[in-house]
């Protein structure tokens, strides 16, 4: 595969390139941002910090606004320059890549309100080891999913689709244990909700990143792997 | 006379010089017959096989090899020079008229070879009709300019037939409620689009199988240009339809299929769609978004 800069900058017209390079560029960006904000939230949550978790739910505004940027800048790119084959990929993913990115601050800002009532109500007892390792998974899913987007990896996509598989079993796991603590003292049950909860927003960003790594396949190859098996995906990616 | 030699030399360099390369390090022998995509079809209108052209030495089209299909419409996209025109030429024998352009292989139509010696040219290009870039009715009348061929060619013995076949067909090019009332006045009086139309209504008067267009709206404002693109969707239903163009969006737009020409090679031909989202050779994708060196 040639180098990531000869994929997308190497038109007749200068200032197209500038066009595509920049919606890339915003893109990462966002993505860096979110990333930033569900490591910060787990953070938080861990910590007791409510002050931190504040921030976080004050910065989503920043991730919001870029996102209706990319989206402008997706449109003006269109309407302008018509793109084709794997320009038009690029712009197409981007455009439905930003609401998954979009959606993650989202999750982000959720886990951030029960970090913030977490400590104001004490430490929940149990669930904290595996909300952290949780977290620290699909935030690498999320740091490899933009990375495989950077490189126009489909290789890296295909292992994050795989990475899903485990945590939705790590996040069934982590229910179960939850749910045991639960009957065994019922005065546990407000508390282990708010980590459930944050462990279902965890499983959502998981998710999210998996479809930004369909979206790369789909860019790199020029075929649609959403709501396909493993194995049609596996056999894209082959190819 | 040693002052002599290098201008000698330069001469035999400029005879020499090789053949451009084709780009993205494809050679020019990975590219000869060895089109990909879907070339062919069943029971085709045009069965093209490994057509070459000739200019005097100039070999303009390298063995081409392709299907067309009854109405179907389809492309021809590729950079200047690269044969497009050239090959739709030789699909109603345009080229004859050019006396160092030989024509090799196999093209037939229905099933009937197009350069069979014994063949008339004339009842050839009635059945296959041809519209040009640059509208170029008859100084004549808007009515004597449709009405010129199905006479020649006697497909109408009484005025009232030829009159009906006039309106026919200039309603089959979408122009006639704009000039029904000045059916007298000269076809050169028209817009450029409306010219076009005209010649695409003369084309049609004489009932042919399939119309060629090179370029039909590169001399039109894009209002025309989409009129003219309305109507190739409209004919489709009756006539096999070849345009050559130079704009991307108008093939994405009009065609069924798509066909990518490089330095006289068919690189790719594949349906409309997909060679818009996802090109399979290298060098159509580079043309088709704007990369080309």
């Amino acid at each position: 595969m040639k180098k990531d800069e000869d994929v997308y900058g190497d038109h007749i017209s200068h200032q197209f390139n500038e066009d595509l390079a920049g919606l890339k560029e915003d893109f990462l960006r966002m993505g860096g941002m979110v990333e930033q904000q569900v490591v910060d939230a787990i953070d938080a949550l861990i910590d007791g910090d409510g002050h931190r978790a504040d921030e976080i739910r004050g910065r989503d505004k920043q991730v919001d606004r870029l996102e209706l940027e990319i989206d402008e800048e997706a449109t003006r790119i269109i309407a302008r320059r018509q793109p084709a084959a794997r320009d038009l990929r690029l712009v197409l993913s981007v455009i439905k890549m930003v609401a998954d990115l979009e959606r993650i601050g989202d999750e982000a800002k959720k886990i951030a309100k029960f970090a913030l009532s977490l400590s104001e109500e004490g430490k929940a007892p149990r669930g904290y080891v595996e909300t952290r390792h949780i977290g620290n998974h699909v935030s690498q899913m999320l740091r490899d999913s933009l990375d495989a987007f950077a490189r126009l990896d489909s290789e890296q996509a295909l292992r994050i689709m795989k990475e899903d598989k485990r945590v939705d079993e790590e996040y069934q796991a982590a229910t179960r244990t939850l749910v045991t603590f639960m009957m065994e003292d019922p005065r546990n049950i407000t508390r282990c909700m708010s980590v459930m909860w944050v462990l279902r927003a965890l499983e959502r960003v998981g998710d999210h990143a998996c479809n930004i790594a369909e979206h790369v396949i789909f860019m790199a190859k020029g075929e649609d792997v959403r709501h396909t098996p493993m194995e049609e995906a596996e056999k894209v990616v082959g190819r | 006379m040693n002052t002599m030699n290098p201008v000698i030399d330069q001469d035999a360099k400029v005879e020499k010089a090789p053949e451009p390369p084709a780009g993205n390090g494809i050679n020019d022998a990975d590219l000869e017959g060895r089109t990909v995509g879907r070339p062919f079809a069943d029971a085709p209108k045009f069965s093209l096989r490994d057509v070459e052209v000739f200019y005097g030495e100039t070999r303009a089209i390298k063995r081409i090899s392709l299907d067309i299909a009854r109405n179907e419409v389809i492309a021809f996209i590729g950079p200047s020079g690269c044969g497009k025109s050239t090959f739709l030429r030789c699909l109603n024998r345009m080229n004859d008229s050019i006396d160092i352009c030989r024509v090799k292989g196999q093209l037939q139509l229905d099933g009937h070879d197009i350069y069979d010696p014994k063949r008339d040219v004339v009842e050839l290009r009635a059945r296959v009709g041809m519209v040009f870039q640059k509208p170029n009715p008859f100084p004549k009348s808007i009515y004597d300019n449709v009405a010129y061929g199905p006479r020649i060619h006697g497909l109408a013995n009484r005025k009232s037939d030829l009159d009906d076949i006039v309106e026919r067909s200039l309603r089959g090019a979408g122009l006639w409620n704009e000039v029904k009332d000045r059916l007298d006045t000269p076809g050169t009086g028209l817009s450029g689009g409306q010219q076009q139309r005209l010649c695409i209504a003369r084309a049609i008067a004489v009932s042919p199988e399939v119309v060629l267009m090179d370029e039909p709206c590169s001399a039109l404002d894009p209002i025309a240009t989409a009129r003219i693109e309305e109507l190739i969707a409209e004919l489709s239903e009756s006539y096999t339809i070849i345009i050559v163009t130079h704009s991307m969006q108008q093939a994405a737009r009009v065609s069924d299929r798509t066909a990518y020409f490089h330095l006289g090679h068919l690189v790719e031909v594949n349906e409309t769609n997909k060679v818009f989202t996802t090109p399979q050779h290298p060098l159509t994708e580079s043309y088709i978004t704007g990369r080309f060196g």
